[in-house]
């Protein structure tokens, strides 16, 4: 890395999005300043001012100059820091086209089935989510089985980008049966997945960054409370 | 219909989708010629539509010797990057990094906020839905402000159409086919003068003349569209 690189990380310790950046950065070897986001008592000047559009984490600051969008910030990260560390992205074109596309597939349509899941507003929305979560589930496996060819990981023999972009999820994916009902990865239907997450989840590089668990679990019960309160409160 | 072995280069689409225009216009900056097209009736999709795109079904699918590509932004990324010719995308990470931001917003908020106002059908439903899509025009407008710099350089992608420019391209023939038919102006020239000017550059240049349908076309189309929809409703 070159001398006087200056990164920071600005994040939230339950967020799979900030995960995936912080695993990222530890695959390639990269050293920063992390910093946690208050984000229910306020948000910081560095993050309103870094990413003014969303005002959301996680954002790379590198340099001074803000990257935002977990995708992005791994796309940047992967190009930013070519020669260091492991590549994310396979270097044939073909090759990168199926995992920017498992990755916009997990950002469309798995995390948009967990949000129904968690938070539909009625027990139908949630139902439906559910179903759509275990559609979601079940096409990831099929996409470890066809393309992965009986590697260890999306990214073949090592790991790569749709790793990480899934490998961010993982905490939740465990927290998910207990804090909503959204059941958890089954050995029977899902067998590659599940053990592609025991795989992932026990790699040196992967381990301590992992959120507690039990914590998500606490975080995903009080936002449910909140909000059938908030609910509660205006339909009186 | 000849078999896909043989066949270099096809892309399955559908002629209003902004989605595959984009495609076509980004083939057309890059200068890849010669592939063949093929008009899905998404009604009744092809074979070979469901058997390339089996997870969503969905066109633009790019098929180059006989591997399909889906999902517009990572087929124009595929096209940069499988065939020399423009960049589409540039070639400094950060830039790189800003492009695929601006492209995000596009397709994340841009659009979902412009989507009621292409639905509406009635004046009061038009007014106000054409006041909610307003908020992101004008972060898009500083966001061409932001790309093209100081000297004012007529596209996102600075000198040269670029990967936010096809991203919005998409849309642009629906854009003003909508303001056509409804009386107005998304991006009205006393408002986003930077946005104006652009869409009017974008259109005139040739690669995207040539790749994007005609906005007439498109006012019947949408015309009859409202049109049979009010009459369900009877």
């Amino acid at each position: 890395m070159a001398g006087g690189d200056e990164m920071k990380l600005l994040g939230m310790w339950a967020s799979p999005f900030v995960l995936r950046v912080k695993l990222a950065l530890s695959f390639k070897g990269l050293s920063y300043e992390y910093v946690e986001e208050d984000i229910v008592r306020g948000k910081s000047e560095l993050l309103l001012k870094s990413n003014p559009v969303h005002n959301k984490v996680p954002v790379l600051i590198h340099n001074g100059k803000p990257v935002c969008e977990s995708l992005i910030i791994l796309q940047y990260i992967d190009e930013a820091f070519a020669g260091t560390g492991p590549s994310l992205l396979p270097s044939d074109p073909y090759e990168r086209a199926v995992a920017r596309f498992w990755a916009a597939y997990i950002d469309d349509k798995m995390l948009a089935a967990w949000m129904q899941a968690s938070r539909g507003k009625t027990e139908e929305d949630k139902a439906e989510g559910k179903k759509q979560w275990s559609v979601a589930v079940e096409t990831l496996e099929g996409a470890l089985r066809d393309c992965g060819k009986g590697k260890p990981f999306f990214g073949g023999d090592s790991v790569g980008y749709v790793d990480v972009v899934l490998g961010g999820l993982l905490g939740w994916v465990h927290a998910n049966e207990e804090a909503f009902g959204i059941r958890s990865l089954d050995p029977q239907r899902t067998p590659l997945l599940v053990a592609w997450s025991e795989r992932f989840g026990a790699l040196e590089t992967v381990e301590p960054l992992m959120p507690d668990v039990s914590r998500l679990v606490e975080l995903g019960k009080m936002v449910l409370a909140r909000e059938a309160a908030a609910a509660a409160g205006a339909s009186n | 219909m000849a078999a896909a072995a043989g066949v270099e280069l096809r892309l399955l689409g559908e002629w209003l989708s902004p989605y595959c225009i984009r495609v076509k216009q980004a083939l057309a900056v890059k200068g890849v010629a010669g592939y063949e097209y093929v008009e899905e009736d998404l009604e009744h999709k092809s074979e070979l539509l469901l058997s390339s795109n089996p997870v969503h079904g969905k066109v633009p699918v790019l098929i180059h010797r006989g591997a399909p590509v889906c999902e517009s932004l990572v087929i124009v990324q595929y096209v940069d990057e499988a065939w020399a010719g423009p960049a589409i995308l540039p070639s400094d990470p950060y830039e790189r990094s800003r492009a695929r931001f601006w492209a995000a917003y596009i397709d994340d908020k841009f659009f979902p906020s412009w989507e009621p106002f292409f639905k509406s059908k009635t004046a009061e439903d038009r007014a106000e839905t054409f006041k909610n899509a307003i908020p992101a025009v004008e972060t898009l407008e500083k966001a061409l402000t932001e790309c093209s710099s100081s000297e004012g350089k007529p596209f996102f992608g600075g000198d040269s159409i670029g990967y936010v420019d096809v991203a919005l391209g998409g849309y642009l023939a629906w854009i003003k086919a909508v303001d056509e038919v409804a009386g107005t102006s998304l991006f009205d020239e006393a408002k986003f003068p930077r946005l104006a000017a652009w869409a009017e550059r974008f259109a005139a240049a040739d690669a995207v003349r040539d790749a994007s349908p005609a906005v007439e076309d498109i006012v019947v189309f949408y015309k009859k569209m409202q049109a049979a929809e009010t009459g369900a409703e009877h």
